[in-house]
């Protein structure tokens, strides 16, 4: 019960942060001192005490996104379980349903969009639900590998299966899953090299495009769900590549928060050195991510014959 | 007592158009009588159907048809089942007809139409409920023609009636090769009933034709990817409320005919789970991204049939390797799947076409990328496309996602026992067509309903009547309470499951046992539960403070057509997908500094009708060429062939042996 208190706490409470201690990562790369650690926070407070300011051309799908976003990713978080905690909801094949879960978020953000009318958002959308067609195949085939190393359709048993099971002929499939899957990451949760979350060049951008004309509260919320987004799926990848365990176990939180600042450290270091693809470039990018998990499935399937 | 019922609602159908006939035709009495008998037949068939559903006991009739042996009608779980969206979709369609087809404006067609949709109608009960070959051919006919006139209602336009011509070539192939089908099945089995087959009485060879003749008759009419040739052609001519019965409701009956006839055949060899699985997703990921590069709104939705059409075949493939494997959850999971996504895809598809149609009969274009922003002059059916469309792509919280989840469940679970491959790649391309669909509906959606209008009639839109409106709702409240309450599923779907093989351990097995149907469900609240009291806080707390323009750049002479549009919201996609879809563009040159106004357009044909079907058929005609010497309407010609036919005939009587042997004898 306290496992499952702690676990919905970490999941309000902490996304922001990783969001903070990528930035500082990056500014620590440009040798600059950077915002400080906790500015997310600030700027969802600040943002959620504003007014609203919305569009004469939006309709009641423009304010659907945020919300519908924002209670999808909620919920995928109670799917999700944590280091070597169970998840608060768990049942066979809820796998599914955990990733069915982003596609209704994704259906009403990039509506929301269109329904501004301006072509940058509609530019937005376009890549959204484009770049998805790929990254959806290649989260499933990661799903595919888990579900066969564990034998189960349960999340709970699935993720933490790697680290149970570990054994090196397992190694193989998993590295090349794990490297699928933080592509999928980067994609899904708009980092560089896919997307830039700090430019506002509409022409270039995705994620951030999108949203253009939400303020205030609803921006708020979109910021605050981005990065639960970032969180969950952080989650799911920590499960695969750092399986390690404490004996004591709530010493297992204190790990879990420091692999995830390790996680958020490693992803600022790819955004600092490395640029955005061009727009051309991307949909090779998610392929090589569907090839790494797709090869990880047959290397896995050898081995079981 | 089902039965009864049953029988009457086919009556009841069949008759509804003829009084529309003998009154005169500036009346609406004529429509209105249909409506009212068509209403009556739906709610007869309903009843019998909900006696006779999750009981698996069928009860036959026998009447005597001299020409065929003793012809048998009978209701079973899985005829009820099918059922069930044939009388809904009867009933409302007829009351939609009321505002969309009304007889005083369409007085050259409206009775062809009302009497065609009831023998439409008839038709599919009729065929649903025989236990007999011939009394299937019978009903089987019965639909394709009647859907024919349907397709063809207004036959003064051109396209209407070349996409008649062509679905009643590609009926007339199915019905031929189901001719095939039943005679070998008499000739191997000694009887025209369809009773199942049991152990080897057949041998494995001619299983193999009778499965082959099947898939391809039945397949045909569903609609299966190299077969879909004439769907979009013949769902886009027709009055949007046929449109919404042929691709709901009709194609189903191709569906209704594999699930039947497969139960039938015993022991089935694992290729035919593997083929089914993988016709299945060749169908489902053509089908979506044809679907995405269409700019009619109607043609658009008849492609996602393809595409629903494929996520049907995988679980019917899937229940088949079951039954190879002797793999009860394989069984129960994919069967379920199959049947569900039937019902699931009569209910969004009609509700689509139905909103289609409330846009087309109030703006008068199908074209997508000249409609835009009509949610806020037709709040309730964009409101209702919008769930149709959350539908359609598998999302939860509504009923799409239920069947994907039990097709999804069951190939996982093939996967990790290990014992089917064609699974592997069956599950990444299901998430490929989730996606595609996904980006498909935002399109329409946003396209359609949201941004500005992009025309003068589309701004100036408004609601459709009442009529139009209550049958849309229904088919919505039917798709967000099979979502939400998954729950209420296992009654339904067990008795149908456990009938399909004669197979004893799979009665002991529920759809409740191997798919989280309770957790589905109390998530599908939680998650509406959610949703709406983030809104009620959001409302509760903040108010909007200000309306003001659309971010322009600070260019305020923007103008609606600086939207995207569906067609460049499209583009990357179809750039991927040019391989198989090879879009027609034609691009004006642009020289100088000043260059002229220019037009560009792009258009996919469709790759099996435009592109090998066509072509074919050309290089035939030019073959045969030759032949036309000998047909030149001349009498004395035709004279002269009866003569010589005659001659050529008499010479058969020649002993030509005899002659010959006299000759060399000697």
């Amino acid at each position: 019960m306290v496992d499952k208190l702690i676990h919905i706490l970490l999941l309000l409470t902490m996304p922001p942060l990783l969001l903070g201690i990528i930035n500082k990562t990056k500014a620590w790369f440009a040798g600059r001192n950077g915002p400080p650690v906790l500015q997310a926070y600030y700027d969802i407070i600040k943002l959620m005490r504003k007014g609203m300011v919305i569009s004469r051309t939006t309709t009641w799908v423009f304010i659907a996104g945020p919300i519908v976003t924002l209670a999808t990713v909620l919920l995928a978080g109670m799917l999700m379980p944590i280091s070597r905690f169970n998840a608060p909801i768990s049942f066979a094949g809820d796998l599914i349903l955990f990733a069915y879960l982003f596609g209704l978020a994704r259906f009403f953000t990039t509506a929301a969009a269109l329904d501004t009318g301006s072509p940058f958002e509609g530019m937005g959308a376009a890549r959204e639900v484009t770049f998805a067609c790929l990254s959806e195949p290649a989260l499933f085939f990661t799903l595919l590998v888990l579900a066969k190393v564990s034998g189960s359709l349960t999340l709970n048993n699935m993720l933490h299966c790697p680290a149970g099971a570990f054994s090196v002929a397992m190694a193989a499939p998993l590295v090349l899953v794990s490297i699928g899957l933080f592509i999928v990451l980067l994609a899904e949760t708009c980092r560089i090299p896919v997307d830039d979350p700090n430019t506002h060049l509409e022409l270039t951008m995705i994620h951030e495009v999108m949203v253009l004309d939400h303020s205030g509260p609803l921006f708020g919320i979109i910021l605050y769900s981005a990065s639960m987004k970032l969180f969950i799926l952080g989650a799911v990848l920590l499960h695969i590549i750092s399986p390690f365990q404490t004996k004591t176990i709530w010493m297992n939180w204190p790990l879990f928060i420091m692999e995830m600042f390790g996680l958020a450290i490693v992803i600022g270091i790819v955004e600092s050195v490395m640029a955005r693809l061009r727009m051309r470039h991307i949909p090779y990018l998610l392929i090589s991510a569907l090839l790494f998990c797709g090869f990880g499935f047959i290397l896995l399937v050898r081995y079981y014959q | 007592m089902p039965l009864d019922l049953i029988i009457i609602a086919i009556f009841l159908a069949a008759a509804s158009g003829l009084p529309g006939l003998f009154l005169p035709r500036r009346t609406v009495w004529g429509q209105r009588i249909a409506v009212f008998m068509m209403c009556g037949s739906s709610i007869f068939g309903l009843a019998g159907v909900a006696l006779a559903l999750g009981v698996n006991q069928s009860r036959t009739i026998i009447f005597p048809w001299p020409a065929a042996g003793n012809s048998i009608i009978g209701i079973d779980a899985l005829s009820a089942f099918f059922l069930v969206p044939v009388f809904l979709m009867s009933g409302l369609g007829s009351i939609y007809g009321l505002g969309y087809w009304p007889q005083l404006r369409h007085i050259r067609n409206s009775r062809k139409l009302q009497l065609f949709w009831g023998l439409l109608t008839a038709g599919m009960s009729l065929l649903v409920i025989s236990r007999h070959a011939m009394a299937f051919l019978f009903g089987w006919e019965v639909m394709a023609l009647a859907a024919f006139f349907l397709v063809t209602t207004e036959d003064q336009k051109d396209e209407a009636r070349r996409a008649g011509w062509i679905y009643i070539i590609a009926t007339h192939i199915g019905t031929l090769t189901l001719f095939g089908l039943f005679a070998m099945w008499r000739w191997a089995t000694g009887s025209y009933d369809l009773k199942p087959v049991v152990g080897d009485a057949i041998s494995l060879c001619v299983m193999n034709v009778l499965f082959f003749l099947s898939l391809l008759g039945f397949g045909l009419k569903a609609g299966m990817m190299p077969f879909h040739f004439w769907l979009p052609g013949a769902h886009a001519a027709a009055p949007s409320h046929i449109s919404a019965m042929l691709s709901g409701i009709v194609l189903k009956m191709g569906i209704y005919g594999l699930v039947r006839f497969l139960s039938l055949l015993p022991d089935p060899p694992y290729m035919w789970g593997g083929l089914i699985i993988l016709l299945g997703a060749v169908s489902g990921l053509l089908g979506v991204v044809f679907a995405i590069a269409q700019h009619d709104l109607k043609r658009l939705l008849a492609y996602h049939s393809v595409e629903n059409v494929g996520i049907i075949l995988m679980g019917l493939g899937l229940a088949m390797l079951g039954r190879s494997a002797g793999q009860p959850k394989w069984i129960v999971l994919g069967l379920a799947c199959c049947l569900l996504h039937t019902w699931n895809h009569s209910l969004f598809k009609s509700l689509l076409f139905l909103s289609a149609g409330s846009v087309v009969h109030n703006v008068h274009t199908r074209n997508i990328d000249s409609l835009g922003g009509l949610a806020k002059t037709m709040p309730w059916t964009a409101a209702m496309f919008a769930i149709g469309a959350v539908a359609i792509c598998g999302l939860p919280p509504l009923n799409g996602f239920v069947s994907e989840l039990f097709v999804y469940m069951g190939l996982l679970g093939a996967v990790i026992t290990n014992e089917s491959l064609v699974s592997v790649i069956a599950v990444p391309v299901l998430a490929m067509i989730g996606a595609l669909a996904l980006a498909c509906f935002v399109k329409v959606f946003g396209a359609v309903f949201l941004g500005n209008p992009r025309s003068a009639a589309t701004a100036n839109a408004h609601e459709s009547p009442i009529s139009m409106r209550i049958p849309m709702i229904v088919l919505a409240a039917c798709c967000v309470i099979i979502g939400l309450a998954p729950v209420l599923l296992p009654p339904v779907l067990d008795g149908t499951i456990s009938g399909w093989t004669i197979d004893s351990n799979l009665r002991a097995l529920s759809i409740g046992d191997v798919a989280p149907l309770k957790a589905v469900s109390l998530m599908s609240i939680l998650l509406v539960v959610l949703i709406i009291s983030i809104a009620v806080f959001m409302r509760q707390n903040y108010r909007v403070s200000r309306c003001v323009g659309t971010w322009d750049c600070g260019y305020s002479a923007s103008s609606s057509r600086i939207q995207y549009t569906a067609s460049s919201f499209a583009q990357m996609i179809a750039g991927m997908f040019r391989w198989v879809l090879r879009p027609r563009t034609h691009r004006p040159r642009i020289e100088g500094l000043f260059p002229k106004p220019a037009k560009m357009y792009s258009h996919t044909d469709d790759l099996i009708l435009d592109r090998a079907i066509m072509p074919a058929g050309r290089g035939f005609e030019k073959l045969f060429g030759w032949f036309r010497r000998f047909q030149q309407g001349i009498t004395q010609q035709y004279l002269l062939y009866i003569l010589i036919t005659v001659i050529l005939m008499m010479s058969t009587m020649i002993p030509f042996k005899e002659f010959i042997t006299r000759l060399f004898a000697r």
